[in-house]
């Protein structure tokens, strides 16, 4: 449908204006250029430089030999790059838990009547705007085991609590709740607009069915949704992979981190990355782990796309 | 168009090489003593940035030919951003450079080893050491810091225990840190800091007659079963519920739990004097003891040196400076106001600033100090270090398994070295 919906649009140009010139064509590529450009330079041509480094080994201060594939000999055999990728994966799936809260959220800031829904929204919004490092600072005292809020609350209810972010039973969940807490806004105000977008018949339609508010909201509401939402895991299981701010704030900076009894279930690949890169100077095999990062992003973004079919509902 | 772009490079390459022609022949004719230079200095502490540029200004009294531009850089970005600027061919002409990353900047040739001879008996021999690679000195020592225990007189006081003797033994230390622990108040005697192997654990190995690295810095020391004793005093600390437990000191830094009241004791440089003096709590309540000696009195001793880099476009200015920095005068400026400088004899001023402390304990360490452990790639197995000795720390692995993992893993990064 998209596809006829296009042509059409083309012949409408077309009828419009008989010849688009060559003269034309050509400023709109000088219209491009600078954004254009910009990609080539500082996106697309690191990411081949990238990809040609993770074939080298590099000196402390540059000058790199061509080594083949060694790097990646060495990433398969490592036991730290599998640590890194199950724990980068298991926050990737338990952050998914943050898109049906949103969509509940949603919903509940959606209902006709609800007062104050703008300081609402900005009170879900606001993470969203604040910097990842002061987010991570702020949870960092709040988990402290000794004297954060967290605890105390706990205590209160007669409950010792562990210490967070250095308990490795605790950690990673510790963490995805602050990675859902801080990204539940952005997601929230993109299924504002989904549901806005619903035709109002579609419920009146329903009600005279005689379905009530929550099957509506199963009925309607969800399938509905399911492109954005579709979106919105695309969005955010790529973020997650990505995963570095948060962790490096919260389990202390540089090699201190490497303390945290916790940071064996902390360690994402982009912080195995960074360490590799510019502590201890590997960056040939820093080149290879963010190369093998950007294959394991791609492989579940088709993945993901795969199996929409099973799930996505478009109008 | 493509006409006029290759005539235009013609006339850029013929204007470059004119000025590369003038510049040669400036310098043919001897004009250079005239001539106005400016050299870079990098530092990384912002609380040094006054007192080095008052350095600067009294160096260019006596080169008035000579400027310099101190460029501060935080120390968190320092190293990454030198580096950087090296690969590039940027690094300032003169810059801070400490011992873990000495070697690994020397062997590479991007410092300058000094050719002149020089009077190297005026700083600690230790220093000197740490500065020398292949047998050329590249630096000359600025200042030193070395390592005591601070501690909590009101603490002591609470719990009854005398203040440590200059001459205390591990077992003293042993002593008072079981009397002084209450877990009801939840005060620790001591935080086992896994972070600071400069104020722990190194300090400890050498007192119990390990090592960490064997002096051609081609083997670790940590299969030695005394320097696994060294590492013990510390595990045996946390066992014991003297130290809070490594969770605990993730969360909340032992500088902190010590600056709260909640552990008597601080093992610290010499440059937590700034800190302590000026923190509320502990400005009338701390004081300074030397380290406990195990089998033997030791310290760790570090300073940072100044070091030429070897592109500098200037080396003859650029040594006259670090001549100056590393001469008596500039120490004594840099003793009132700064940390110890390294130069012998210039220290008492700075030890003069706080009455109040026994900061002389610092200054006699240095007789029985040993030098920061460094290899060429030193940050690689400081990071296996931290790797391996966390699961010792937490208990989860014996220290004996933990320290010969470490071993293992250490000796095969120094054979990529």
């Amino acid at each position: 449908m998209t596809a006829t919906a296009e042509k059409r649009l083309t012949r409408a140009a077309h009828a419009a204006r008989r010849r688009p010139s060559r003269t034309e064509a050509l400023w709109g590529y000088v219209f491009i250029a600078p954004t254009g450009l910009g990609l080539a330079v500082f996106y697309l041509w690191p990411v081949l430089q990238t990809a040609y480094f993770s074939f080298t080994e590099w000196g402390a201060f540059g000058g790199h030999t061509w080594t083949g594939p060694a790097n990646y000999a060495r990433l398969v055999a490592d036991p730290e790059v599998g640590r890194a990728v199950l724990n980068t994966l298991a926050y990737t799936g338990l952050g998914l838990v943050g898109i049906p809260l949103a969509i509940v959220f949603a919903a509940l800031l959606n209902l006709p009547g609800l007062r104050g829904v703008a300081v609402y929204r900005t009170a879900f919004f606001l993470p969203v705007v604040t910097m990842p490092v002061a987010v991570a600072m702020l949870w960092r005292w709040l988990y402290n085991g000794d004297y954060g809020l967290v605890n105390q609350v706990l205590a209160l209810v007669g409950v010792d609590g562990p210490n967070w972010i250095a308990d490795p039973a605790t950690a990673m969940y510790a963490l995805v709740v602050v990675g859902i807490w801080s990204s539940i806004g952005y997601n929230l105000i993109i299924f504002l607009a989904g549901m806005q977008a619903i035709p109002k018949e579609l419920y009146e339609a329903a009600g005279l069915d005689g379905a009530g508010r929550v099957r509506q909201f199963f009925s309607v509401t969800l399938p509905m949704l399911s492109p954005t939402a579709f979106f919105i895991s695309i969005v955010s299981v790529i973020g997650s992979l990505q995963l570095f701010d948060l962790v490096f704030v919260m389990t202390g900076s540089g090699q201190a981190a490497r303390a945290n009894p916790a940071y064996s279930r902390l360690q994402t690949v982009v912080q195995l990355f960074y360490e590799r890169a510019f502590v201890t100077d590997d960056r040939g095999y820093a080149a290879a782990i963010v190369i093998a990062l950007l294959l394991l992003i791609a492989a579940l973004t088709v993945l993901q796309f795969r199996l929409q079919r099973r799930w996505v509902h478009y109008v | 168009m493509w006409k006029s772009a290759r005539s235009g490079a013609a006339l850029l390459c013929a204007a470059l090489l004119a000025s590369a022609c003038a510049g040669g022949e400036q310098a043919g004719t001897g004009a250079r003593s005239q001539e106005k230079v400016t050299l870079s200095y990098g530092v990384w502490d912002a609380t040094q940035q006054a007192v080095m540029q008052e350095l600067a200004a009294e160096f260019t009294k006596t080169h008035p030919n000579i400027a310099v531009d101190v460029q501060v850089t935080p120390w968190a970005d320092y190293w990454t951003k030198l580096k950087a600027a090296v690969t590039g061919g940027a690094a300032p002409d003169v810059f801070w450079m400490n011992g873990p990353n000495f070697q690994l900047y020397a062997s590479n040739g991007v410092i300058k080893p000094i050719e002149e001879q020089v009077d190297t008996s005026v700083y600690p021999k230790s220093l000197v050491g740490l500065y020398t690679y292949d047998g050329k000195l590249y630096g000359l020592p600025k200042d030193m810091d070395t390592i005591g225990v601070w501690y909590n007189k009101t603490l002591f006081d609470a719990a009854k225990v005398k203040y440590p003797a200059a001459d205390w033994t591990w077992a003293d230390f042993k002593a008072a840190a079981a009397k002084l622990t209450d877990a009801k108040k939840g005060v620790h005697a001591i935080g086992a800091q896994l972070t600071s192997f400069q104020e722990y654990q190194y300090n400890t190995i050498y007192q119990a007659g390990g090592h960490v690295i064997s002096p051609d810095g081609r083997k670790s020391g940590y299969d030695d079963p005394k320097t696994i004793e060294g590492l013990r005093f510390w595990t045996d600390l946390i066992a014991a519920g003297q130290s809070p437990d490594l969770k605990t000191m993730t969360d909340t830094a032992p500088i902190q739990l010590f600056e709260a009241g909640k552990l008597a004791m601080y093992w610290g440089g010499s440059w937590d004097v700034a800190e302590f003096t000026k923190n509320d709590y502990t400005k009338d309540k701390v004081d300074v003891a030397p380290l406990p000696k195990g089998e033997k009195q030791a310290t760790i001793i570090h300073g940072v040196a100044n070091v030429m880099s070897a592109k500098t476009e200037h080396p003859a200015e650029a040594w006259e400076f670090v001549k100056f920095l590393g001469s008596k005068p500039a120490a004594d400026l840099l003793g009132k106001k700064g940390p110890i400088p390294a130069y012998n004899g210039t220290q008492s001023a700075w030890a003069a600033a706080h009455p109040e402390l026994k900061l002389q304990v610092f200054l006699d360490a240095v007789s029985y100090a040993v030098p920061y452990p460094v290899s060429k790639n030193t940050a690689a197995w400081q990071e296996a270090e931290l790797t391996h000795l966390t699961k010792a720390w937490t208990g989860e692995v014996p220290i004996e398994k933990a320290a010969a993992d470490l071993a293992a893993g250490m000796n095969e990064l120094l054979a990529k070295e």
